[in-house]
C-alpha cells in the first residue's frame, strides 16, 4: 500500500475548511510545509539563533554552518558547480529582477533583442519589459502552438544573432508543460545568448541538474518547494556573477570600508547585503532533505497517477474545457480549465464550500490569457501529498457548480 | 459559508438576465469598469437629462456576482436623480463593507440587498463593488457632446 504523504504535513491533518476537510489543490501558487520543515525552523530558534559571519562566538559560528550547509545542500541539489554559484533571495521573483538590473542592463544594447515564453509568468516577463525598453532593445515573444507547447519552428524562427538573452521557465504555471529546455539552450548557443531559467514550478516535481542543462541563470522560490516563504535562490555561473554589480550595499558584503570608498567581498557575499534568512535556508535545507528522502521517482509516479486520475474526471464533465496539452504525462499536475458559462471565481467559491482550494483568475500571466483568448481559468495543481479521495471530492464539486448557478436543474 | 445564501435564485437570475445588458444608443456617459485582476469587465452607459437618469444598460462579462449586482444596479437606479443614484452606492458600499447591516437601513436598495451575504467573503467583495464604483465615476464625469 503506498504510503500516505499527507500525514507529514500538519496543516493538512489538522485543517478544515468551511467545516470539512481541506483538500488543497492549489500547490503550485505555495506548497503546504512537512513537520520536518516546522521543526527545524523552530529548533533554528531555540537552538542556534545569531546573526551568521558576524560575531566569533560558537552561536554564531553554528548559525554560519547551518547558513552556508544550506547553500551548499541547494549546490548539490541542482549540480552547481559550487556553493559559490548559489545566491540567497527572497524569491524567484527578487532572483530575476537581479538577473535583469546586474547582469542584463550591462550586456544588452540598442537593438539586441531580449526572447521570452508568452507563457511567461509576469516575474519573468516585466523585469524583460524594463531592461528593453531602458536600452532600447525589443522584447520577442516564443508563441506556443495550439498544445500550449514550443515548437522547434518557432525556436528558429526567433533566435537570432540579435537575441542576447533567452529567459523562460522550465515548466509552465498555467499549463504545466515541459519547455524544450535543451534545444534552446543548443541554440542559444550558436548565437551566444545567455538563457535564464525559472525552475520554480519544475523543481518540485522533477530532477534539474543544471549543469547539464548548462543554463547561465536559475531561480526558484522555497516556497513551492515545501520550505517557507521569503527563502528563494539564484543560480549563476561563475563567469557571470563574478562580473555583476551588487544591488543591496551595506552591512556583510564588504571586505572593507573607507570614507569614501568600499572593497566587496566576492560572489555569493557580495550579493547578500545585510542580515540575510537564515531561518529560511535553515528551511529550505529541511524540504530538500525531506523530499530526497522521499526520492524524485516516487514523487512522479504519485503524481502521474492523480494527472491521469484527474484528466479522465475533468474529461469526463462535457462542460469542462481543459487548457493546453491533453496528455496527463506532459503537466507537470498542473490543470487550468474553465466550466462552461461560469467565471472561474464562482468556480472557487463554490468548490471552497466544499473544502477544496484551487486558484482562479490570470495566474500571473496575462498575456498567456490574452494569448488562449481567455479572461482567466481556474487551475488546480497537485502535489504528492494528494489523494484520490481528494481528486474524487474535487470532481464531484466540480459536478454541481452549473447547478448553483442554475445553469443545470438540481 | 453557506453557498444558498451567496447563488441565490435572484443572483443567478440576474447575472444571466438580458434585460439591462445592452447598448444604450442615446447614452450621455459610457464608462469601462474593471477588475483586472479577475478578468470582469463592464461597460456602463447612463442616459442622463437634467439631473435624472433616464435611462441605463451595460455590456460585458465576468463572474455571477458582477454582473449581477451590475443588472440589480440598473434596476435600482433608473428614474433616479444622480444625486439619489450616488447616495445608494454609498449604501451599497457600507453594506458589502459592513458598515451598515440593519435591513430596514438597506431597503433603499432593494433587489441589491441580496449581495449583503457577500460581505462574508472578502475575496468576493471586490466584484459585487466594482459596477457601483463605476456608477459614481461615470456620474462625476462630463456627459458626452
Amino acid at each position: 500500500m503506498q504510503r500516505n504523504y499527507a500525514e507529514d504535513f500538519p496543516i493538512l491533518k489538522n485543517s478544515t475548511s468551511n467545516g470539512k476537510r481541506l483538500v488543497y489543490l492549489d500547490n503550485a501558487a505555495t506548497t503546504q510545509k512537512p513537520a520536518s520543515v516546522i521543526n527545524a525552523i523552530r529548533d533554528y530558534y531555540e537552538s542556534s539563533n545569531a546573526n551568521p559571519h558576524r560575531g566569533a562566538y560558537p552561536l554564531s559560528e553554528r548559525a554560519t554552518e547551518l547558513y552556508e550547509g544550506a547553500r551548499q545542500r541547494v549546490a548539490d541539489f541542482l549540480n552547481a558547480a559550487g556553493p559559490d554559484e548559489i545566491l540567497f533571495t527572497k524569491g524567484t521573483t527578487e532572483a530575476l529582477n537581479f538577473v535583469a538590473s546586474s547582469f542584463a542592463m550591462d550586456i544588452v544594447n540598442e537593438g539586441d533583442e531580449i526572447l521570452i515564453s508568452i507563457a511567461e509568468h509576469h516575474s519573468n516577463l516585466i523585469p524583460w519589459q524594463m531592461v528593453a525598453k531602458a536600452k532600447g532593445a525589443s522584447l520577442k515573444y516564443l508563441y506556443t502552438d495550439a498544445k500550449g507547447e514550443l515548437t522547434e519552428e518557432e525556436l528558429d524562427a526567433k533566435i537570432s544573432p540579435r537575441t542576447k538573452i533567452i529567459a523562460v521557465a522550465h515548466v509552465s504555471n498555467v499549463l504545466g508543460i515541459v519547455n524544450p529546455i535543451e534545444k534552446i539552450v543548443g541554440r542559444a548557443r550558436q548565437v551566444g545568448a545567455a538563457v535564464v531559467l525559472d525552475i520554480a514550478q519544475s523543481l518540485p516535481h522533477m530532477k534539474v541538474d543544471l549543469q547539464a542543462l548548462d543554463v547561465d541563470f536559475a531561480a526558484f522560490s522555497g516556497h513551492k518547494l515545501y520550505a517557507p516563504m521569503g527563502i528563494g535562490v539564484l543560480y549563476g555561473k561563475r563567469q557571470h556573477l563574478s562580473k555583476m554589480r551588487p544591488m543591496l550595499y551595506g552591512g556583510g558584503m564588504v571586505e572593507d570600508v573607507s570614507q569614501q570608498e568600499a572593497v566587496f567581498l566576492e560572489a555569493p557575499y557580495t550579493f547578500e547585503g545585510g542580515t540575510q534568512n537564515v531561518e529560511g535556508a535553515v528551511g529550505l535545507h529541511a524540504a530538500i532533505d525531506y523530499l530526497m528522502g522521499i526520492g524524485y521517482d516516487e514523487i512522479k509516479g504519485i503524481e502521474d497517477e492523480l494527472s491521469l486520475y484527474v484528466v479522465e474526471g475533468l474529461l469526463n464533465n462535457p462542460h469542462v474545457i481543459l487548457y493546453g496539452n491533453s496528455h496527463p504525462h506532459n503537466r507537470t499536475g498542473i490543470l487550468s480549465f474553465n466550466i462552461e458559462g461560469v467565471h472561474p471565481h464562482d468556480v472557487s467559491t463554490i468548490l471552497a464550500a466544499d473544502g477544496v482550494a484551487i486558484r482562479s483568475g490570470h495566474h500571473c500571466a496575462h498575456p498567456l490569457m490574452r494569448h488562449l483568448g481567455v479572461n482567466a481559468t481556474c487551475r488546480a495543481s497537485l502535489s504528492f501529498y494528494n489523494t484520490k479521495e481528494d481528486i474524487d471530492i474535487f470532481i464531484e464539486s466540480i459536478s454541481k457548480v452549473r447547478r448553483w448557478l442554475r445553469l443545470e436543474s438540481k | 459559508m453557506n453557498l444558498n445564501e451567496i447563488y441565490t435564485e435572484i443572483i443567478a437570475e440576474h447575472s444571466t438576465s438580458s434585460r439591462n445588458r445592452h447598448p444604450l444608443e442615446e447614452a450621455s456617459i459610457k464608462l469601462e469598469g474593471k477588475n483586472p485582476s479577475c478578468g470582469d469587465e463592464i461597460v456602463l452607459e447612463l442616459l442622463i437629462k437634467e439631473e435624472r437618469i433616464e435611462d441605463a444598460a451595460f455590456t460585458g462579462s465576468g463572474c455571477a456576482i458582477s454582473q449581477a449586482s451590475t443588472s440589480m444596479m440598473i434596476d435600482l437606479i433608473k428614474g433616479k436623480t444622480v444625486m439619489e443614484a450616488r447616495q445608494l452606492a454609498e449604501l451599497f458600499s457600507a453594506m458589502i463593507h459592513k458598515r451598515v447591516s440593519d435591513e430596514s437601513q438597506l431597503a433603499p436598495l432593494e433587489e441589491a440587498a441580496a449581495l449583503q451575504n457577500i460581505s462574508n467573503l472578502p475575496a468576493r467583495v471586490k466584484c459585487a463593488v466594482m459596477p457601483w464604483r463605476t456608477l459614481e465615476a461615470a456620474t462625476e464625469k462630463q456627459p458626452l457632446e
